[in-house]
């Protein structure tokens, strides 16, 4: 998973700096972040305290606490995943769309594909409470939540990574 | 020579009776022959799988540099049979020239990435890291299989470009836009460009799935006293190529989203205020950078050939200590240069950029950079020659790919010195010099390791010899023919004859080259001829080779040759052995060789400082 990680960092570090270099071309445009994206930061923080508390639930065996974390947890992804695109929307209505040069356009992809990150966590998420929920098989090994945990709390941080670089570098 | 004859003749002696033995997996039932042959989760192989796919596309890339050569070296001569085989891309036997670009592009990226990544990562990662680890199969195989599906429908994705009415890409191997954005610009950048971009990023992803694995393996998986610095060469190679290509692949896919969405959704990241000849309109894309796409491409780009060269310095640091019956000389030496090449790596990415508008200053960085590179080459060369020095070699058909893999290292080696000062760069960009450089040092060095890999693990994956006679001289013919071809192509390139020109006959300045091209071309044809010797030596071996009898035919010390002759899926019948020593304990205390399974005695020597 570290690994993983590291692979997913590189792929939104080239994309940063990318942005990074382009902002000194000719003719770039800044753009205004929609507020809604900090209603969409406070859903993700809040999504990563969760599946702490369920990992935390998980190890000390409470088996019907951590259904109700992770249950919220994959609400929150998929809460997270509509507000960032209710986002995309108020910006494109802005009028800033890929035609032109300017920012915008590396908000959308960047964005964009931490989103489909995010909704590959949700995915495996769903994968977890569906084994939660199964009363054939009980499972005690902490090892699959540790490592979705772990992937939860990346891609939480790297949208945090990427609201503040939005917000400096405009 | 003599004593390898020998020990084939002591391992040959008893397998006459070969010859009649029919292939037998068409018998398997089918659900059998699916699981074993198709949807293998097998490590083993699947690093087959990628080794033939590796070699069909090899023969493809190769075929299409025999057919541009063919234009190069005989610019006013037909060929009618062409027109048979490509149809209207060589109307009346000459190949058109955008087909032309569509060949080289399409050569640069198959051998680049489908041949000596995929075929040469794919196939001895898979294969030899659970073997020399001790490990019963990859961390998961099943990751393991769906890694070579990815690469297998990014090969049908590609092959399919070929075959559309609009050509392949044809941008350049480096598809550099703005040319390879814009689909009015040319030909191969409609459809084509859209195939191969597609056929990369799943590329891409089969590559991450892979190095995953492979990363994995080597840390967690290795048997019970097989610590890192008794891991073989082979192993540290595969893993530094196997972080990079975690590390930088990522980088290539986010440049080719973005190249994507110049192409159908309107952005201008790489397209800028541009006046198109061929519809006679300005494109309404504005401040797009295309040095842009050119950092990100070579941030993946430049790794990329230690992703190649890095695996073939593990085999042939292995294949050379086995046969030179000594220990690898400096193996931490070896470790730290690998270690020092890998960092520097991502360091030195805009030497390719020199001369496309890159500050001066930051040039100068890049130089120093770029030289530093010599350091840990120099070092592993010298300690691959003080290996050698002394040694009592025995000349095997691998051997003398090892052997022949230091001397092109040095050759193309040399020529990167040249390259990589930017003053220089000035006259020697974009000539045959560069062609030279780069397909010696990466693209012939590459090969030769990854032919001194194949005949030294063949007998472990088939349990049978290749043929000894057609393996000469397909080294011979091979090493002779790229010194022929590459070398003359130097003079070419410091004279300032430009790549990527189908057709010097009419240009003054070159044309002095025509019988020099004309040379090189017919080398060409030969070569591959060989290749293609190669190839059947291959698949006649799989099938017909004489039977290997013992286990240990080389007398190597490390893991893989404890399994049995044909291993299994699992690998060790019973326990998995435990390691005692490091794997190049050859000629020690008067003995030839002492495997890394035999335990240190109380009247052994101490253990060499390594």
């Amino acid at each position: 998973m570290w690994v993983a990680i590291a692979s997913i960092t590189m792929m939104f570090a080239g994309l940063t700096s990318a942005y990074i270099v382009k902002r000194s071309q000719p003719s770039w445009t800044s753009f205004e972040m929609p507020v809604i994206f900090w209603y969409s930061t406070a859903v993700m923080l809040a999504s990563s305290v969760t599946i702490f508390l369920a990992l935390k639930a998980f190890r000390e065996r409470e088996r019907s606490k951590y259904r109700q974390l992770i249950t919220a947890t994959a609400v929150l992804g998929v809460a997270f995943v509509v507000l960032q695109y209710l986002g995309f929307k108020e910006i494109w209505a802005s009028g800033i769309s890929f035609a032109g040069a300017g920012g915008g356009q590396f908000l959308y992809i960047i964005a964009g594909l931490h989103g489909l990150h995010v909704l590959g966590g949700v995915i495996a998420l769903v994968v977890l409470f569906f084994k939660a929920f199964s009363t054939r098989f009980r499972n005690y090994n902490p090892v699959p939540v540790e490592v979705m945990s772990t992937y939860w709390h990346f891609v939480d941080l790297l949208w945090l990574y990427l609201m503040v670089f939005f917000m400096l570098l405009q | 020579m003599s004593q390898e004859v020998n020990l084939n003749d002591q391992v040959g002696a008893m397998t006459t009776h070969e010859v009649h033995h029919d292939e037998h997996h068409g018998h398997h039932h089918k659900e059998t022959f699916i699981t074993k042959y198709v949807f293998s989760q097998d490590h083993k192989m699947i690093a087959k799988q990628f080794l033939i796919t590796g070699i069909i596309w090899a023969i493809i890339g190769g075929l299409f540099s025999v057919m541009f050569r063919l234009q190069l070296g005989f610019p006013n001569e037909t060929f009618p049979f062409l027109e048979n085989i490509l149809g209207k891309w060589a109307a009346g036997g000459k190949i058109q020239p955008e087909f032309y670009y569509a060949l080289t592009t399409m050569h640069g990226t198959v051998l680049v990435f489908f041949v000596l990544t995929a075929g040469l990562s794919g196939t001895f990662s898979n294969f030899l890291i659970p073997l020399q680890v001790g490990a019963r199969d990859m961390a998961s195989p099943f990751m393991n299989m769906l890694s070579y599906w990815f690469f297998f429908v990014a090969s049908i994705i590609m092959i399919s470009s070929l075959f559309v009415q609009t050509g392949p890409a044809s941008g350049g191997w480096t598809v550099y836009p703005p040319l390879s954005a814009l689909g009015d610009a040319s030909e191969g950048s409609k459809i084509g460009m859209d195939l191969w971009l597609i056929a990369m990023a799943l590329f891409v992803v089969n590559s991450l799935l892979g190095s995953l694995n492979y990363i994995s393996t080597i840390l967690n998986m290795r048997t019970k006293g097989m610590s890192m610095t008794r891991m073989p060469l082979t192993i540290w190679a595969l893993f530094f190529t196997a972080v990079l290509g975690v590390l930088s692949f990522p980088v290539l896919l986010s440049g080719f989203i973005l190249l994507l969405f110049d192409r159908h959704a309107g952005t201008s990241f790489y397209l800028s205020d541009i006046f198109l000849a061929s519809t006679q309109k300005a494109l309404p894309n504005e401040g797009g950078s295309a040095i842009l796409y050119q950092h990100l491409f070579w941030f993946l780009g430049h790794p990329e050939v230690y992703i190649i060269i890095l695996p073939t310095m593990g085999l042939v640091s292995d294949v050379m200590s086995a046969n030179a019956r000594k220990p690898i000389f400096g193996y931490m030496a070896m470790v730290g240069s690998m270690f020092a090449i890998a960092v520097l790596a991502f360091l030195v990415w805009a030497h390719h950029m020199f001369v496309t508008g890159l500050n001066p200053f930051l040039g100068a960085f890049f130089v120093l950079l770029t030289l530093l590179i010599a350091v840990p080459s120099a070092i592993k060369v010298f300690n691959w020659l003080t290996t050698l020095w002394r040694g009592n070699l025995r000349f095997t058909p691998g051997m003398l790919f090892s052997i022949g893999f230091v001397s092109l290292f040095i050759s193309g080696g040399l020529t990167g010195i040249f390259l990589g000062n930017s003053t220089l760069d000035i006259h020697l960009h974009d000539t045959y010099f560069v062609i030279a450089h780069f397909h010696i040092v990466m693209g012939v060095s590459a090969f030769f390791g990854m032919f001194a890999g194949l005949y030294h693990w063949f007998p472990k994956m088939y349990g049978r010899y290749m043929n000894n006679t057609l393996a000469y001289i397909h080294f011979w013919i091979t090493l002779v023919g790229a010194y022929l071809i590459f070398w003359p192509m130097h003079y070419q390139g410091l004279a300032g004859v430009p790549r990527r020109y189908l057709d010097f006959s009419g240009w003054e300045s070159f044309n002095q080259f025509d019988g020099l091209n004309r040379f090189i071309s017919i080398v060409t044809i030969m070569v591959f001829a060989v290749q293609l010797l190669f190839v059947f030596n291959f698949f006649y071996s799989i099938f017909k080779g004489r039977r290997v009898t013992t286990q240990n035919p080389w007398g190597a010390t490390s893991l893989e040759w404890t399994t049995p002759i044909n291993p299994g899926h699992g690998n060790w019948e019973g326990e998995i052995p435990e390691v005692h020593r490091w794997a190049y304990d050859y000629g020690k205390d008067g003995r030839d060789f002492i495997p890394q399974t035999e335990p240190i005695s109380a009247n052994e020597s101490p253990e060499s400082k390594h």
